[in-house]
C-alpha cells in the first residue's frame, strides 16, 4: 500500500519537475506529461479506495523529518476513508480539468504552456500531501504549497495589474489565516507533546475545554483563510483572474476545500470543543447568506461563481460545525463536481467570447454552444438541490444535521440560502444561455468548444446528476463509509423520518422557487430586474459593492500599516531618532574634538602649564578618595 | 578527534591566506587570471572543510578537531581551535558563501587583485572567529575582521560608501572595545580565582564572576554582539552598510558577520553570565520581538530592494534571538539552524539584486516591473529565494523559524506570539516587492531586453537553492550534528541538574507517547 501511496503523492511532483526543469523542450507537449502524471494517481487512488473499502489502512513514516528531543515530526502518510475519499475525489476531478487546459490554454506561448501544466501538477502534489499527511505540520507543507500554487496561477497572466495584485492579496491573507493555524500547532505541541495526527487525537480528551476551544477556534482561523470564510473570504473573489480551469480545480472543488477536511480530520479535537463547533456552524452559516447576496446582484460571470463556492463552503462549514462530518464531506465531494463543471463551462464561454465575462451582454448562447449550455444547467440544478442530482443529497444532509442537532436558526438560513442559491444560478443561466442576445457582435462569433474540451464537461455533468446517488449505496452510503472515521467518539443524533422528509421537501421546494423566480424576473421580466434595482436602490448598491469590505480593509488595516511604517517608524523613528542619535554622538566627537584641539598650541610653556594643572588635580582627586 | 590526522582547522582558517600569497606572485593587470585564481582557492578551501562535517563525531557536545598550542606564554594565552554542533555550520556556511560570493565578484573591475586579497583575508578571519577557543585569538580574529570589511565596502562600494565604511567600523569597534575590558575583567578574575593567566575559554567558564559585576559584564559582551546582530535600536548601521557594499560584500556582511553577533551571544555572552542572563532575558525577549516587527514593517516601505532585504535581515535575526533567549532544545536549534538559513536565503537575495544591478545600476523598485517575462530563469530563482525568506514549507527558512517559534512558545507564549506575526508580514513585503519588480508590463524601455543570468550566474543560484532544498526536505543530518551542543549550551545557561531532569521527563513523557503511536500504527497495519 505504502508504494501506492508513493506513487500518488510523487508522480505529480515529479511531472511537475520535468515540466519545470524542461520547459524549453516539453513546450507545447507539457500536457503529455502532465495528464498521465495525474491519471495515474487517479487510478491508484482508486485502488487505495478500494482498500480501504476492504478494511485495509495505513499510517506509516516514510522518514523522520524534524527529530528533535521531544518534538518528532515524520514525513509520513494516513490512508483512511477520510483521506482514501478526498484523493479519489481531487485526482478524479483534476485528471479532466487537466484535460480541459489542453483545450482552453492552447492560445499561450509554448514556454506558458509548460509553465501552467508544471504549475498544475505541483499543485496536485500539495494537495495530495495535504489530504494524505498523518500529522499536522506535514499537512501545513501540503497547505502552504497549494496556496504556493494559487498564487503562481492566480498570477498566471502577471502583467495584468489585476492578475498580479489578485496572486499577492490570495497569498497575504491565507498567510493571516496560517497566522492562526500555527499558534494552534504550537498549542497542541505544548500540550499534547506530538504534531502525529493518532497522538494528538488518542490524548483528544485529556485537553481542558479553554484549551481545546482556543486550539480549535485557531485552527479554523485557518480554515477561513484557505476555504474563504468570514472575515478572510475576500481574496477568493479576486483570484478569478486566474485561467479559468484553475478556478475551477483550485478555487472551487479542490483546495479551497481544504480548510473543510481540515476541521473534519481535526474532528476529535473539536468534538471536546462545543463552543468552537458553534462558532464554525455559524461562520459557515453567515458566510453562505452573505456571499449568496453578493451573488445576486453581480454581472461577472465567475465572481457569480466565485460567491457561489463562498457560499458551498459555507455550507460545507456548517456541516462540520453541527457535528455531521461526513455530511460536509460529502458536499464537499458534489460540490467538487458540480462546482468544478460550472467553471469549465464559464471557461467554455470565455473561451467562446474571446475573455468576455460580463453576462449582461450575453444571451442566447445555449444554441451557439449546446453542450456547455445542457451541461450548465445540469451543474446549476445540482447545486440548487433538484433531486435527484447531486447537491440535492449532500446539501440535504446538512440542512436535516443542522436541524436534527437543533440549530434550528441555521437550518433557517441555510434553507432560505438555498432559494437564494437556485435563484442566482438561474439568473445567471438565462442571462447567458437563453433569451435573445443582447451584444449581437459577441453572438455571432461564438462557437461550441472543440471535443478535448467538452469531453470532460459530459463526464463532470454525468458526475453531477449521479454521485449524489452514491447517498443510497449499501451501508449507509457515503456518509455511512465516511463515518466509519468521522463518527469516532461522537454521537450522531438518528434522523426522525418523517421529519427527515419534511425537511427535505421544503428544501426541495426552495430550490424550485429559486429557479421559477429567476424565470419571471428575467425571462418574463416579470417583476422587472431594472425596476427592482432601482426601487431597492441601497441595498441593490450595497450589494453590488460587496459590502464595501474589500474598502473598509484597505482604510482600517492596511493603509494604516503602510503609511505609519512609511513615516512614522521608517522617516521618523529610523531615520531621525534613532539614526539621528547615532550620527549625534558622531558629531559630539567631532565638535569636542574640534574645541579641544584649540589647546594643542605648540608652545611648550602652554604645554608646562598644564602638566602642572593635571599633576596638582591628581594629587588633589587623590586625596579626596 | 574524528577521523582526520592533520590540523585540519588550522588548515582551513589559513588556507585562504595561502592563496593570497599566490595572488602576490599574479600579475595586477590579468584580472581574469586574478579572478581564477581566487575562485580556485575558494573552492580548494571549501572542499577542505568538507572532511569537518563527513568526520563529524555525532552524539557528544565536546569541540571537536581540537588543536591547541602555547602563543603568548607570558599572558597565558595559546593557539586553540575547535568547532562543535554549532560552529560546524557556521564554518561550512562560510566557506560556501565566500566561494559564491567570489563568483559573484567576476564584474568587479576595479583593483581586482587588492579585492580579491581582502576578500580571502576576510574569510581567514572568519572562520577564526568561529573556530577559536581562546578569548585573545577570538578577539583578534574578531577585530582583524573588520578591516577587510572596511575596505570591501569603502573602496568598491556605491556613492555613499566612505560614509556607510565608517559608520560599520566605528560602531563596531565601539562595542568591541567594551567586550575587550570585559574579556580583560575576566582574565583577571580568573587569575584571582585559579591563580593562574589564561584566555582558554572552557577554563575562564570555569571560574564564574560575582553576581555584583556580572551583569555589568553581560551588558559589555551583550552590546557589542547585539550591534553585529543587528537588535533594534542598534540596528542603523546594517541598511547603510549593505546598500553601498558590492554584492559579495552584502553577502558576507549578511550571511556570515550578522551570525557573529548570534554567535557570541550563544558562545559567550549567555554561558559567562548565566544568572545575568535569565535576569535580563526580558529585555532581551523584547529586543527580539521589536527587531522582527520593526524589521518587517520597516521592510515593508523600502523603494531599494537591497535596503528592504536589509532590513528583512534584521526581521530575521529577531528569530534567531528569540530562539536563544528561549533557551530550550527546540528555540535553540531553530535560532541556529535560522543563523545558517538566514546566509543561505538572504545571501541569494543579495546575490540576484546584485545581478540585476550589474545590468541596470539601479536598485529602486520603481525603475522595475514586468522583468519575469525578460527574464524567467531570474525571476525564477529569485521566486525560490523570496519563499525560502517568507518561510515557505519545504524550503529551508520553514523549519529554522517554525523551530524558533514552537520552542519560544514552549516557555514564552506571547513573545512568540507577536514573533510569528513575522510570518504575515514577512509574505506581505517580500510579495509585494515581488510583484513591483517581476510583475505587471515592462515599463522602463531599459529593461526590455535585459540578459538572463548567464552561466555563471545560474551556476551560483542552483548551488544555494540546491542546499536551500536539502535544509528544508531533510534537515535531520543538520539537526543532529547540533543538538548535543544545544542541549550543552542550555545546560550552561540553566545550570546543569534542573535542566537534564527536565529533559529528561519531557522526553520520557514523549517517548511514551510515541512508543503508544507505534503501537496504534502496527495494530492499524496488522488489521
Amino acid at each position: 500500500m505504502m508504494w501506492l501511496v508513493l506513487i500518488v503523492v510523487f508522480v505529480p511532483l515529479f511531472g511537475a519537475a520535468i515540466n519545470g526543469i524542461f520547459c524549453w523542450a516539453t513546450k507545447r507537449k507539457a500536457h503529455l506529461i502532465a495528464v498521465p502524471a495525474i491519471a495515474l494517481p487517479a487510478v491508484c487512488s482508486l485502488v487505495l479506495l478500494s482498500q480501504v473499502i476492504q478494511g485495509n489502512y495505513l499510517d506509516k513514516v516514510l522518514y523522520w523529518w524534524i527529530p528533535l528531543g521531544d518534538l518528532r515530526v515524520p514525513i509520513g502518510f494516513l490512508v483512511d476513508e477520510l483521506s482514501a475519499f478526498m484523493i479519489t475525489t481531487v485526482t478524479f476531478v483534476a485528471t479532466w480539468i487537466h484535460v480541459y487546459s489542453i483545450g482552453y490554454m492552447d492560445h499561450e506561448t509554448p514556454r506558458g504552456y509548460a509553465k501552467y501544466f508544471c504549475y498544475l501538477n505541483l499543485f496536485v502534489f500539495f494537495m495530495l500531501t495535504l489530504c494524505l499527511a498523518n500529522n499536522y505540520l506535514l499537512m501545513f507543507v501540503g497547505w502552504e504549497g497549494v496556496g504556493l500554487c494559487s498564487y503562481l496561477l492566480i498570477g498566471y497572466w502577471y502583467e495584468k495589474a489585476s492578475a498580479a495584485n489578485a496572486g499577492m492579496k490570495a497569498f497575504v491573507v491565507n498567510r493571516i489565516g496560517d497566522f492562526g493555524f500555527m499558534i494552534g500547532l504550537f498549542l497542541i505541541y505544548k500540550h499534547m507533546g506530538s504534531l502525529v495526527f493518532s497522538n494528538v487525537f488518542a490524548h483528544a480528551g485529556d485537553l481542558g475545554l479553554g484549551m481545546a476551544t482556543l486550539i480549535t477556534l485557531l485552527l479554523f482561523t485557518g480554515a477561513t483563510g484557505k476555504s474563504a470564510q468570514i472575515p478572510l473570504y475576500v481574496w477568493l473573489p479576486d483570484a478569478m483572474e486566474g485561467p479559468t480551469p484553475v478556478s475551477s480545480l483550485i478555487h472551487a472543488a479542490t483546495m479551497v476545500t481544504a480548510g473543510v477536511y481540515m476541521v473534519a480530520r481535526s474532528h476529535a479535537l473539536f468534538n471536546v470543543a462545543p463552543f468552537s463547533m458553534e462558532v464554525v456552524a455559524s461562520i459557515g452559516a453567515a458566510t453562505a447568506l452573505m456571499a449568496a447576496t453578493m451573488a445576486l446582484v453581480n454581472n461577472d460571470l465567475k465572481r457569480v461563481l466565485a460567491y457561489s463556492t463562498v457560499s458551498q463552503l459555507g455550507y460545507m462549514f456548517v456541516g462540520v460545525g453541527v457535528g455531521v462530518y461526513a455530511a460536509g464531506i460529502f458536499h464537499l465531494f458534489t460540490h467538487a463536481f458540480f462546482k468544478g463543471l460550472m467553471f469549465l463551462t464559464a471557461g467554455s464561454v470565455m473561451h467562446a467570447l474571446h475573455g468576455e465575462l460580463n453576462m449582461q451582454r450575453m444571451g442566447g448562447l445555449i444554441r451557439k454552444m449546446p453542450i456547455t449550455g445542457w451541461t450548465f444547467v445540469v451543474g446549476a440544478l445540482a447545486i440548487a438541490g433538484i433531486p435527484p442530482l447531486a447537491g440535492f443529497w449532500s446539501k440535504d444532509e446538512i440542512l436535516a444535521g443542522a436541524f436534527m442537532h437543533g440549530h434550528k436558526v441555521i437550518w433557517f438560513v441555510g434553507t432560505f440560502t438555498a432559494f437564494l442559491t437556485a435563484f442566482y444560478m438561474f439568473r445567471l443561466i438565462f442571462l447567458t444561455f437563453f433569451g435573445k442576445p443582447r451584444e449581437e457582435h459577441l453572438y455571432e462569433h461564438a462557437h461550441e468548444s472543440p471535443p478535448v474540451m467538452t469531453v470532460p464537461l459530459v463526464v463532470l455533468a454525468l458526475g453531477s446528476a449521479l454521485v449524489g446517488l452514491l447517498a443510497l449505496a449499501p451501508h449507509g452510503g457515503v456518509v455511512g463509509f465516511l463515518n466509519k472515521t468521522l463518527a469516532e467518539g461522537h454521537e450522531l443524533v438518528q434522523h426522525e423520518e418523517g421529519v427527515a422528509h419534511v425537511l427535505m421537501v421544503v428544501s426541495v421546494l426552495m430550490g424550485l422557487a429559486g429557479v421559477a423566480f429567476a424565470y419571471l424576473m428575467y425571462m418574463s421580466r416579470l417583476p422587472d430586474p431594472e425596476k427592482m434595482a432601482a426601487r431597492f436602490r441601497p441595498v441593490y448598491t450595497l450589494l453590488y459593492n460587496k459590502y464595501y469590505v474589500d474598502e473598509i480593509y484597505f482604510a482600517f488595516v492596511i493603509n494604516p500599516f503602510v503609511t505609519g511604517s512609511r513615516y512614522v517608524l521608517w522617516k521618523f523613528v529610523d531615520v531621525v531618532i534613532i539614526d539621528g542619535t547615532v550620527n549625534g554622538v558622531g558629531r559630539l566627537c567631532r565638535l569636542v574634538g574640534g574645541g579641544v584641539r584649540y589647546i594643542q598650541t605648540g608652545y611648550i610653556p602652554d604645554y608646562a602649564w598644564m602638566i602642572l594643572v593635571g599633576a596638582v588635580m591628581i594629587y588633589w582627586i587623590g586625596r579626596l578618595f | 578527534m574524528g577521523g582526520v590526522h592533520y590540523p585540519i582547522l588550522t588548515v582551513v582558517t589559513f588556507f585562504p591566506l595561502v592563496g593570497v600569497l599566490i595572488l602576490l606572485f599574479v600579475n595586477k593587470e590579468s584580472k581574469e587570471a586574478l579572478r581564477r585564481t581566487a575562485f580556485v582557492v575558494t573552492v580548494v578551501e571549501f572542499l577542505l572543510s568538507l572532511p569537518l562535517y563527513f568526520q563529524f563525531q555525532l552524539g557528544t557536545h565536546n569541540f571537536q578537531f581540537v588543536e591547541k598550542v602555547p602563543w603568548i606564554k607570558m599572558l597565558g594565552a595559546s593557539y586553540h581551535l575547535g568547532i562543535d554542533g554549532i560552529t560546524l555550520f557556521l564554518v561550512l556556511l562560510t566557506t560556501f558563501l565566500t566561494m559564491l560570493s567570489i563568483l559573484a565578484s567576476w564584474t568587479i573591475d576595479k583593483h581586482v587583485k587588492e579585492y580579491m586579497i581582502s576578500f580571502l583575508l576576510l574569510e581567514t578571519t572568519m572562520i577564526g572567529v568561529f573556530c577559536a577557543l581562546d578569548m585573545l585569538l577570538f578577539y583578534l580574529f574578531w577585530e582583524a575582521m573588520l578591516v577587510p570589511m572596511y575596505l570591501l565596502i569603502g573602496v568598491w562600494g556605491g556613492p555613499r560608501r566612505v560614509y556607510a565604511a565608517i559608520k560599520f567600523f566605528l560602531y563596531t569597534m565601539a562595542g568591541s572595545v567594551l567586550m575587550l575590558v570585559s574579556i580583560i575583567y575576566l582574565y583577571y578574575h580568573h587569575y584571582k580565582v585559579a591563580g593562574k593567566l589564561t584566555f582558554g575559554l572552557s577554563s575562564l567558564l570555569s571560574s564564574p564572576v560575582s553576581a555584583s559585576v556580572a551583569p555589568w559584564l553581560f551588558l559589555a559582551f551583550a552590546l557589542a554582539f547585539a550591534i553585529k546582530v543587528p537588535m533594534f535600536p542598534f540596528h542603523t548601521w546594517l541598511p547603510d552598510a549593505h546598500v553601498e557594499a558590492p554584492t559579495a560584500g552584502s553577502v558576507i556582511l549578511a550571511g556570515v558577520l550578522l551570525k557573529m553577533g548570534t554567535y557570541g551571544f550563544l558562545r559567550f555572552c549567555m554561558p559567562f553570565f548565566p544568572k545575568a542572563t535569565l535576569h535580563f532575558s526580558y529585555l532581551f525577549l523584547t529586543l527580539a520581538v521589536i527587531s522582527i516587527i520593526y524589521g518587517a514593517l520597516v521592510a515593508l516601505v523600502q523603494d531599494d530592494v537591497k535596503k528592504l532585504v536589509a532590513y528583512s535581515s534584521v526581521s530575521h535575526l529577531g528569530t534567531v534571538m528569540l530562539g536563544l533567549f528561549a533557551l530550550n532544545l527546540q528555540s535553540v536549534s531553530g535560532g541556529v539552524l535560522q543563523m545558517i538559513n538566514h546566509g543561505l536565503s538572504t545571501g541569494a537575495l543579495f546575490l540576484l539584486v546584485g545581478m540585476v544591478y550589474d545590468r541596470r545600476h539601479t536598485r529602486l523598485i520603481k525603475e522595475f516591473g514586468g522583468i519575469g517575462r525578460v527574464m524567467p530563469i531570474y525571476a525564477t530563482f529569485f521566486m525560490i529565494a523570496t519563499f525560502s525568506s517568507i518561510g515557505l514549507p519545504g524550503l529551508n527558512g520553514f523549519i529554522g523559524e517554525f523551530l524558533s517559534l514552537v520552542g519560544a512558545f514552549k516557555t514564552y507564549p506571547v513573545f512568540a506570539v507577536l514573533g510569528t506575526t513575522a510570518t504575515v508580514l514577512s509574505a506581505a513585503y517580500m510579495l509585494w516587492m515581488y510583484k513591483r519588480v517581476f510583475f505587471h508590463e515592462v515599463t522602463v524601455e531599459a529593461n526590455r531586453d535585459l540578459k538572463d543570468l548567464c552561466f555563471r550566474e545560474f551556476m551560483i543560484m542552483f548551488m544555494v537553492v540546491l542546499a536551500m532544498f536539502w535544509i528544508g526536505v531533510y534537515p535531520k543530518p543538520v539537526l543532529q550534528r547540533m543538538e548535543p551542543s544545544v542541549l550543552h549550551f542550555i545546560s550552561q545557561v540553566k545550570g546543569n541538574p534542573s535542566v537534564q531532569i527536565q529533559q529528561k521527563e519531557l522526553s520520557s513523557r514523549a517517548k511514551e507517547k510515541l512508543s503508544m503511536a507505534a503501537f496504534a500504527v502496527e495494530n492499524k497495519r496488522l488489521r
